[in-house]
């Protein structure tokens, strides 16, 4: 077939019962679609700026009584300032130019560290019995599917079961906890288990079956295969998925609400049967004040936060770059690729 | 019965055996894979498992460190023996065993770790006593390539070539004292040289070791290898289904040069595979 032929669309149909190429709409649709991807993109991006903006403006223009108006873009800037450091020493109080997140910060501290202490282990353990020491089974396939599962259940339910089980120990009055920092731990440690177990159960499908055989083949227990193998290749997923699961508990409130998280708290939490707050719980009751001043309060606690979610998902993110990099796993791709 | 022991010192009639099969039958679930196989594996010689892929090679080579345990699903009927004990048996401790029968796979998989602890963690983790030093430039001598990575033992084992990275595996292997060293097509990985170098190796550990080794190449298995399995796909008249028989099995020269079963002959000779 000649060059000129084919670029006689009209002919091809003609000279070609088999095929319709229908050239004319492949070429609508194919842009089409692009747009369609491109807009999907842009819209997320265009909300999170609005969200981010709407904050950021009403820190830098604080609302209601005591407001000034007419300065300097500098000088508003150096309030801002004063004003987050403010909210991180102060505790709560009546005046809106007075309080501060302070035993909100330190009670979400104390969830971070317990929920670390308790949803780490029990997720990676879990993980790792799925992987490497059960086989292909319907039990497995049905835990499998109730671990998929429990990571989509909305976390007031959650809450509502902390309640019941940690802080109401199911009615048992020796059990019950009550609102403590520990109940509410426990609580977000379940909300976020299922994403630490399916992180790791990526990261451990991720290790290469041979490195399991080498290590068995030379006498080791699962064991001393899994501590001294498995786990330190993982490791720089099962960081990841860790670190992104903890800041979604960090984050959450709904299922502290259920948990006694308390509106207003002036004591700062010493221990883990201690009554708490947490920060995104203390915005919220903030952002609901009528006193318009409050709103001011309530962005820069979203602000304060923000700052630490952003600050740990970028640390899993550089967790995550840096090991793609690191020579040990290049080389265990180079000879999977040889091989 | 209580765990036995499984050193060689206690070694009973079979004294020049050291690794025996009896009617043995593997099945992956329910299709067969291995049918009837017997053979025995003598001391300190080299013997060469060759066949057309697909035949059942590496499912063999796999009962006798009991690898099989780690594929769900596959059953094993028959025996097999390591000097008198029964590896089948369900007091057998799988890690001894393991231990006493090391294996070296097709790929080279050298741990993620350095050549130094490559080395040494195999020792370490089954309580080894001695001078770990002394025991990883034993073991790297041994394998031939002391030589080549005296100077950066610290380095990782994966960045040696594919042939170092190869003998390394056998070096790890003979830092935890096996007394045989199974083989699943150790040099088709690897170019002719690190093949040679590989192959003279084994003629050296001969003295030491009991060697199996799984090969596709015949001229390998006629170079190296004193005795010669050569299995075959044999129809299965239950089954109506293809499994893994042992056409021939004897000294690697009367098989290459005079073979008893046509069918050995007629894949030696290039007929069938
Ligand atoms: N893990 C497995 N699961 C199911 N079937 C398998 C598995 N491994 C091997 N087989 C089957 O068993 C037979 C023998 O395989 P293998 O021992 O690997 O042969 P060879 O090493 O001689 O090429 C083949 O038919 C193969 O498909
Ligand atoms: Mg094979």
């Amino acid at each position: 077939m000649s060059v000129k032929s084919l670029n006689k669309p009209a002919n091809w149909s003609s000279a070609d019962p088999h095929f319709r190429p229908n050239r004319r709409r492949r070429a609508i649709m194919d842009p089409l679609f692009r747009w369609v991807c491109f807009f999907a993109t842009f819209l997320g991006v265009v909300f999170l700026g609005t969200v981010l903006g709407a904050v950021f403006l009403r820190v830098l223009y604080p609302a209601g009584a005591g407001a000034k108006s007419g300065i300097p873009l500098g000088e508003r800037f150096s309030d801002a300032c004063a004003l987050l450091r403010r909210l991180v020493v102060n505790k709560p109080g009546i005046e809106a130019s007075e309080v501060g997140y302070r035993v909100g910060l330190v009670g979400s501290a104390w969830l971070l560290l317990f929920v670390i202490l308790i949803a780490v282990p029990v997720g990676v353990g879990a993980a790792l019995y799925l992987e490497e020491y059960t086989g292909k089974s319907r039990w497995k396939t049905l835990v499998q599917t109730n671990i998929a599962n429990l990571a989509g259940v909305p976390s007031i339910v959650y809450g509502l079961l902390g309640l019941t089980l940690f802080q109401r120990g199911l009615g048992f009055k020796s059990l019950a906890l009550g609102p403590c920092v520990l109940a509410g731990s426990l609580t977000l440690s379940l909300l976020i288990l299922p994403v630490i177990v399916i992180a790791t159960q990526e990261a451990l499908r991720a290790v290469p079956q041979s490195l399991r055989l080498a290590a068995l083949a030379l006498g080791a227990t699962r064991w001393q295969m899994i501590r001294d193998h498995l786990l330190p290749t993982a490791a720089p997923g099962i960081l990841t998925g860790t670190i992104l699961g903890v800041s979604r508990a960090i984050g959450e409130t709904a299922p502290l609400l259920m948990v006694g998280a308390a509106a207003s708290l002036l004591k700062v939490t010493r221990g883990p049967l201690d009554r708490y707050t947490a920060l995104p719980v203390e915005i919220f009751y903030n952002a609901k004040e009528p006193d318009e001043s409050f709103s001011t309060v309530a962005a820069g606690g979203i602000l304060l936060l923000l700052c630490l979610l952003l600050t740990m998902n970028f640390f899993a993110i550089w967790i995550r770059q840096r090991t793609s990099k690191r020579p040990g796993l290049a080389g265990s791709m180079r000879t999977k690729r040889g091989g | 019965m209580a765990s036995p022991d499984l050193s060689p010192a206690n070694s009973g009639p079979h004294s020049n055996t050291v690794l025996r099969t009896e009617s043995l039958s593997v099945f992956y679930g329910d299709s067969q894979a291995l049918s009837d196989i017997t053979i025995a594996i003598p001391q300190n010689q080299i013997t060469a498992l060759i066949g057309p892929s697909g035949c059942g090679k590496s499912t063999l080579l796999r009962c006798f460190n009991r690898m099989n345990d780690l594929i769900a699903g596959l059953r094993i009927e028959g025996q097999i023996w390591f000097h008198e004990h029964d590896l089948m048996d369900s007091a057998v401790d799988v890690v001894a065993v393991r231990r006493r029968i090391g294996m070296v796979f097709q790929k080279p998989n050298p741990f993620p770790k350095s050549i130094y602890n490559n080395i040494a963690w195999g020792a370490k983790i089954n309580g080894f006593l001695g001078d770990m030093d002394e025991l990883v430039e034993r073991c790297l001598r041994r394998a031939a390539l002391w030589d080549e990575v005296k100077d950066k033992l610290d380095k990782s084992g994966e960045q040696l070539s594919g042939g170092q990275q190869q003998r390394l595996c056998i070096a790890r292997t003979l830092a935890v004292e096996p007394e045989v060293i199974l083989m699943d097509e150790p040099c088709s990985a690897l170019d002719p040289i690190s093949t040679a170098a590989v192959e003279d190796l084994m003629e050296d550990l001969k003295a030491d070791y009991t060697i199996v080794i799984v090969t596709h190449n015949m001229q390998q298995a006629r170079r190296v290898s004193d005795m010669t399995a050569c299995l075959m796909l044999d129809a299965n008249v239950s089954q109506g289904r293809r499994v893994g028989v042992v056409a021939e099995f004897s000294p690697t020269d009367k098989l290459f040069t005079n073979p008893t079963d046509p069918r050995t002959e007629a894949y030696i000779t290039g007929r069938i595979g």
